[in-house]
């Protein structure tokens, strides 16, 4: 199904190709067609073809493995990222949880930091590489980047997994007191099973996010290494060889799915024993 | 011989001093040797889950004293003196039914092999040893109820505290509930104090009937049974059987209920709708 | 608002305790510590080259702003357009829902390298068909899911009224999809506004807050980054505050529950 999918989309791709005007066109005065010259759309099949091809002529490995040795690097970060943004995200929750005065505090902020553009802030720490140093501590590029992918998975985190802690059923907390459990114990042995189905959607977002901040990092400064330098290097030489850019955007999607698949399947493990009844 | 539990002259006010103030009980005076089986019984609003709270020291009285086993019921509740069981069996959905019945053992921190033991143990007396492995959604209504009284006696309290635990389940299963409820609590020998609101369901059970009235809970009568052992149909169908029913039912319609109309749950106190259950 | 004062306090004190707290905290952490301002300027500066630039901060906001708007206009009709085509064909529909999830996880904003190459350098048309796309697959997601999730109890009643296809989908389907729109709107306005933000990090004009932040900072002048950084949320505040007044305003009855997590 998924393939047919985007059969349909090479198809409609092809199609306007076909159709479309070679400079660009205007609708009512306004200049949205695209142009449809081989330089500014490549054919489906030169795009696919082009992985077979090296980097730059001379050199002896395709651009496959370029292209995936940086979307390796990409997905490194991302997963740091993802991993800080969300032990936060959790202790936050945790703590706001716990005491409802800090949750009335912060609450509305972390709701209200998701409808604005956080990722502007991208250049700014971005610019902290190398020349930021803490004591000894001198701040690697890359660290920007998974620090900024952390900072935009740590707000869906924390807003979902506060939600999960809090969704426990007024009647299994009576329980719980009625066996006089602690507080920890009532997190551990309640709280948190019952966060899951909760936890999985806001993790989900949490890893979009976080390769959405490294990409955006990346770009900003061209880290080196990263899947987003390829896509503006390649971007670049779109005159010359206007298929090259696809493959590192192919990458870039790769890296994406690679993540969103990570998290489904812990929501495979994790919702293995419940009643599927979860509104997806 | 201590009494199971003994109350005297509490009062339950909610919302003390403001202008909603409810006083849910008023002057309220019991004393349950062991051994026996109470049923509190009235109107939606009289304050009978009020009472049974009281005693599991789930709300404390505003004045008075409630003891649990000669203890004050804090201490019966830290020292897990009774088992309690709600209107919605309350199983944990990520837990197979064995570790559902071994949760208040794993809350005191029994080892493992004694939980699972007693847990087996548990699920025999209520005739669901073949489930043990089964998820709660698994499970009918009835037997779901069935786990959470294998929960609620798996500790072995002489007190078992019960609010409506029937009252999800259709007739002929509430029948069935009944009978095995009876055999349960005389093979533990456990003295049980049980709300309700079906008259037939509190002269089957009981070997008394404490009748409250509401606005304010007082207790406006208490009524001997003695049907001798209950043998099912027999019972149900013997002429003094009808005749207790028939005593209760008067003594409830001497309960003025001109205002019930109007009752409404006050903030803090518990409502009558089974917890857990939301306005969709 | 029918709330007491008390409640009310209690409500709107922790936030503002908490958000003073923050600036005051933060602001003697910059004078303590020392930050280097390349680091972390002081709340107090920041705020002083918001208000000496306001002039230029709202120009560069027009521009992002308006690049946001469009493609926000632009991807919601084209989105309702094409759900109801996916509606009514339920091919269609299998096919392309699959296909818009798994964009959600993608970083499709990439694609802009790829959009300016195909546009002149000087156009604002290819952030605003990013935004376009990005925002169209939220709508068409979410009244897709709207126009085909009603309930069965009122499609068996309009069936016993012999009602055609088309009077269905009239007095049904579309109702049923209204909070579903809105909903995607409250999702789609801030993800418009990053779009656009993110956009013009691939080149092309120069105009936008987010080059305003990047040339900023290539003069050291961090503090006007971070007032154009405030810029950008008020911004963004914008525009789901009028995404989600809309949705009051359409929706009088009060909002049904419609909520998703973006698709």
């Amino acid at each position: 199904m998924f393939g047919l999918a985007l059969l349909l989309v090479a198809v409609l791709w092809e199609l306007y190709k076909w159709v479309g005007p070679e400079d660009g066109g205007t609708v009512f005065g306004w200049a949205i067609l695209p142009r449809t010259s081989d330089y500014a759309m490549p054919h489906v099949w030169d795009m696919l073809a082009r992985y077979a091809q090296p980097e730059r002529r001379g050199f002896p490995t395709p651009i496959v493995s370029t292209v995936a040795s940086g979307a390796w690097f990409s997905l490194r970060l991302a997963l740091a990222g993802f991993a800080m943004g969300t032990l936060v995200g959790l202790g936050l929750a945790i703590v706001m949880a716990r005491f409802k005065v800090i949750e009335r505090g912060l609450l509305p902020y972390l709701v209200v930091s998701q409808t604005v553009p956080l990722i502007a802030l991208a250049p700014l720490v971005v610019s902290w590489g190398g020349r930021l140093h803490l004591g000894a501590f001198e701040w690697p590029r890359w660290l920007s980047a998974a620090v900024l992918g952390a900072f935009l998975a740590f707000f869906p985190v924390a807003v979902g997994t506060l939600k999960g802690l809090t969704s426990a059923p007024p009647a299994a907390l009576e329980l719980m007191d009625s066996f006089a459990a602690s507080w920890r114990q009532t997190l551990f042995k309640l709280r948190f099973p019952a966060a899951v189905p909760y936890l999985v959607p806001a993790l989900r977002l949490g890893a979009t996010a976080s390769v959405v901040g490294v990409v955006v990092a990346e770009i900003s400064t061209g880290l080196a290494g990263g899947i987003g330098r390829l896509i503006i290097e390649y971007a670049r030489e779109a005159t010359a060889d206007p298929a090259k850019v696809y493959t590192a955007v192919f990458g870039a999607a790769a890296l994406g799915l690679l993540m969103a698949g990570m998290v489904a399947t812990a929501d495979l493990m994790l919702m293995r024993n419940r009643p599927r009844e979860v509104a997806e | 011989m201590t009494a199971a539990v003994e109350i005297h002259d509490v009062s339950k006010v909610f919302n003390a001093g403001r202008p909603n103030a409810v006083h849910a009980l008023v002057d309220m005076d019991l004393t349950i040797e062991p051994g026996e089986f109470v049923s509190l019984i009235g109107p939606s609003g009289c304050g009978k889950s009020t009472a049974l709270r009281l005693i599991a020291n789930l709300l404390e009285p505003t004045s008075g004293q409630v003891l649990v086993n000669g203890k004050p019921a804090r201490k019966a509740r830290l020292d897990q003196d009774y088992g309690m069981a709600f209107q919605q069996a309350g199983l944990f959905d990520w837990r197979n039914v064995a570790k559902n019945v071994e949760l208040p053992l794993e809350l005191k921190g029994w080892d493992k092999v004694k939980r699972r033991t007693r847990a087996l143990e548990m699920l025999d007396l209520v005739k669901l040893g073949d489930f043990a492995d089964h998820f709660p959604w698994q499970l009918s209504g009835g037997m779901q109820q069935r786990v959470a009284i294998g929960r609620a006696l798996a500790a072995h309290p002489p007190l078992l505290l019960m609010d409506e635990p029937f009252g999800a389940l259709d007739e002929m299963t509430r029948e069935h509930m009944q009978a095995e409820l009876l055999r349960i609590c005389g093979e533990t020998s456990t003295t049980v104090v049980f709300v309700t609101h079906s008259i037939p369901e509190a002269v089957y059970l009981s070997t008394r009937v404490v009748v409250i009235s509401p606005r304010p809970g007082r207790i406006t009568d208490v009524i001997e049974v003695d049907l001798g052992p209950r043998r099912g149909l027999e019972t149900r169908e013997a002429v003094a059987f009808f005749k207790k029913i028939t005593e209760v039912r008067e003594a409830l319609r001497g309960i003025d209920t001109s205002d019930l109309a109007a009752i409404e749950t006050a903030d803090g106190a518990p409502s009558n709708l089974p917890a857990g259950v939301e306005d969709r | 608002m029918n709330r007491s004062p008390r409640a009310l306090a209690l409500l709107v004190l922790p936030p503002v305790v908490f958000g003073i707290g923050f600036l005051a905290l933060w602001e003697a952490a910059v004078n303590v510590f020392d930050f280097q301002p390349y680091f972390l300027p002081a709340p107090s500066s920041i705020w002083q080259q918001f208000l000496q630039n306001t002039a230029l901060i709202w120009d560069a906001s027009k521009v992002s702003g308006t690049n946001a708007l469009v493609g926000l206009l632009a991807g919601t009709v084209l989105g309702i357009a094409l759900s109801f085509v996916l509606g009514r064909f339920r091919v269609l529909n299998e096919l392309v829902t699959p296909l818009a999830i798994a964009l959600n996880a993608v970083p499709i904003f990439v694609l802009v390298a790829v959009f300016n190459n195909m546009f002149s350098i000087t156009s604002e048309v290819p952030r605003r068909l990013m935004v376009t796309l990005v925002v169209d697959f939220i709508v068409l997601v979410n009244v897709t899911r709207g126009l085909r999730e009603v309930g069965a109890i009122q499609l068996e009643l309009m069936r016993s009224y012999a009602a055609s296809e088309v009077a269905i989908l009239r007095k049904v389907r579309v109702p049923n999809a209204a909070p579903y729109l809105f909903t995607a709107l409250k999702i789609a306005a801030p993800a418009a506004v990053i779009t656009a933000f993110v956009s013009e990090y691939f080149g092309g004009s120069q105009n936008g807050l987010g080059s305003r932040i990047v040339s900023s900072i290539a003069i050291s002048k961090n503090a006007a980054a971070w007032a154009y950084v405030l810029g950008a949320c008020l911004v963004g505040l914008a525009f789901y505050v009028t995404a989600v007044s809309l949705e009051r305003v359409a929706t009088p009855g009060g909002v049904g529950r419609t909520d998703r997590d973006g698709a």
